[in-house]
């Protein structure tokens, strides 16, 4: 078992927490001027990347999300904080 | 020129000490330039050149794979062949490659041992076997064989299963698929390859694409650890690692890799002969031809690109497992492995163009591309070599997302993940 570290409550197991997205997805504004491409790509596209990654996450348990930073091949977590405006 | 084998063949090779059996596929250098390029050399890509050289007659093809031929996915599963699906998309999709295995042997010359000895999705609840009718229903609308099964016939079907008062989930019966089964993975692969292989195509293994170069919005050619290829024609079946290919042209897809793990135990006498599914613990399992259980669950999920699985998930499936079959826990694990699969939002296949012109891809079949390879192979092939869509491949488009025509066989076809 694999332990993640939640900013509000620390290192818990990873059964405790659930992926939500990459980092950085910005919403296109206005929603009448979004195309249906730019918005296909808002609510789908990844980038799946290979290595290094900031994912928001989901402390089931607290109910917080937070960002991740982590490495896709070996799974080390490098660094752990919480959404901006949303400090513990 | 293809040695071909037979009962005679292998009589004959028999009695000179099986010293006479030739290479089954010849090892190819790359060469400077190719009317087609294939990116990744697991069962789709192989069965592409095939179905390019066979169906088409492009033969000056090759197919790059960056480890070992079929050593991804087509390596990694659990070996599962179905069409036991809901959307009349996803059913001409996954039994035109069902249809294509039956034939397969034959066509390849080469045994793949595709065992037809039926699946069973088995439900536990009234609720769970109304949805199970509207599915074996679709499925008989869709014109391929599915029924409902009821509880009796489903516990003969399954002798060691948990039909005790204690069940956690009951055994009701759920929809039988008599034309699904087993078939040896490796074989799909190297058949394919052997057969493509005498049809003149390439097969180069430990070849990496490093780049994908573009000229005037077409794809030209390709950088890889061997050197430059030139194409103008790019099919890239590559699972996991597609998302990877597809950003040295700036494309992102609705992809996210996750781990998939599948489990052997140890061999025992025969006493499981259908692929069982409980919708409930969401564990599936069959018994291999030298008697070991195959079994595999949902997905970890962890987004990773690491052919590693993690406990929680592998504590749950077999849990799952023990629940189905309690006898099962006498058993020792004999193997666990993962391998990194592509996963869409709908869970259905991404076929088509993307990107520049001259570059299709076929991916995203996340945890079922075991079953589709045939089906695979030959859409994709249709596309590189017409450059547009066959009927069939048409609906899995990348454009389905823009659209909002989403095929969800998520919830369709009541698969675990």
């Amino acid at each position: 078992m694999q332990h993640f570290p939640c900013p509000f409550c620390g290192p818990r197991d990873e059964t405790e927490f659930h992926f939500a997205v990459e980092a950085g997805h910005a919403r296109p504004e206005p929603a009448a001027a979004v195309s249906d491409a730019a918005w296909s790509s808002y609510l789908y596209e990844n980038a799946s990347p290979k290595g290094s990654a900031r994912e928001v996450w989901l402390h089931l348990t607290c109910g917080e999300y937070f960002i991740m930073t982590r490495d896709t091949v070996s799974r080390e977590v490098t660094g752990s904080e919480a959404l901006p405006g949303h400090a513990p | 020129m293809m040695q071909r084998y037979s009962a005679l063949s292998l009589l004959k090779h028999g009695l000179s000490g099986h010293k006479g059996w030739k290479t089954a596929w010849a090892k190819a250098r790359p060469k400077p330039a190719y009317d087609a390029v294939i990116v990744g050399g697991g069962g789709h890509g192989l069965a592409t050149a095939y179905y390019l050289a066979k169906n088409h007659g492009l033969t000056r093809v090759a197919v790059l794979e960056r480890g070992w031929i079929g050593g991804g996915n087509t390596g990694r599963n659990t070996t599962v062949c179905r069409s036991n699906y809901f959307y009349p998309e996803s059913v001409a999709l996954y039994d035109l490659a069902l249809r294509l295995y039956e034939g397969l042997s034959r066509e390849l010359n080469y045994n793949i041992m595709l065992s037809q000895r039926g699946m069973l999705i088995a439900a536990h609840t009234p609720a769970q076997m109304e949805i199970c009718n509207r599915i074996a229903n679709a499925m008989q609308l869709n014109g391929v064989d599915g029924k409902l099964m009821g509880a009796e016939e489903a516990a003969a079907h399954l002798p060691l299963a948990n039909t005790g008062p204690d069940a956690r989930y009951k055994l009701m019966g759920g929809i039988w698929q008599g034309r699904a089964g087993t078939a040896r993975h490796d074989a799909v692969a190297w058949g394919y390859a052997r057969a493509a292989s005498a049809l003149g195509v390439d097969i180069i293994e430990n070849c990496e694409v490093t780049d994908i170069d573009v000229q005037g919005g077409a794809v030209a050619g390709i950088e890889t650890s061997l050197g430059p290829i030139q194409t103008e024609r790019l099919g890239i079946a590559a699972a996991g690692a597609t998302p990877g290919l597809m950003a040295h042209v700036d494309v992102a897809l609705p992809i996210h890799d996750y781990a998939l793990q599948a489990f052997v135990s140890e061999p025992v006498k025969p006493c499981l002969d259908t692929v069982l599914l409980y919708l409930g613990t969401g564990t599936y399992v069959s018994q291999s031809d030298k008697g070991e259980l195959v079994f595999g669950g949902g997905l970890d999920r962890v987004p990773t690109h690491g052919q590693r699985g993690n406990l929680p998930v592998q504590e749950a499936v077999t849990a799952g497992l023990l629940e189905m079959f309690p006898a099962f826990g006498q058993l020792k694990l004999l193997r666990q492995w993962a391998g990194v699969v592509d996963v869409v939002p709908d869970s259905s296949p991404l076929i088509g163009p993307a990107g520049p012109d001259g570059i299709f891809i076929n991916c995203g079949w996340g945890t079922g591309g075991f079953k589709a390879i045939p089906a695979g192979g030959w859409l994709l092939a249709h596309l590189l070599a017409k450059g547009e869509h066959h009927d069939i491949s048409r609906p899995f488009d990348l454009r389905r997302f823009a659209e909002g025509r989403l095929i969800d066989e998520a919830a369709g076809s009541g698969i675990a993940h």
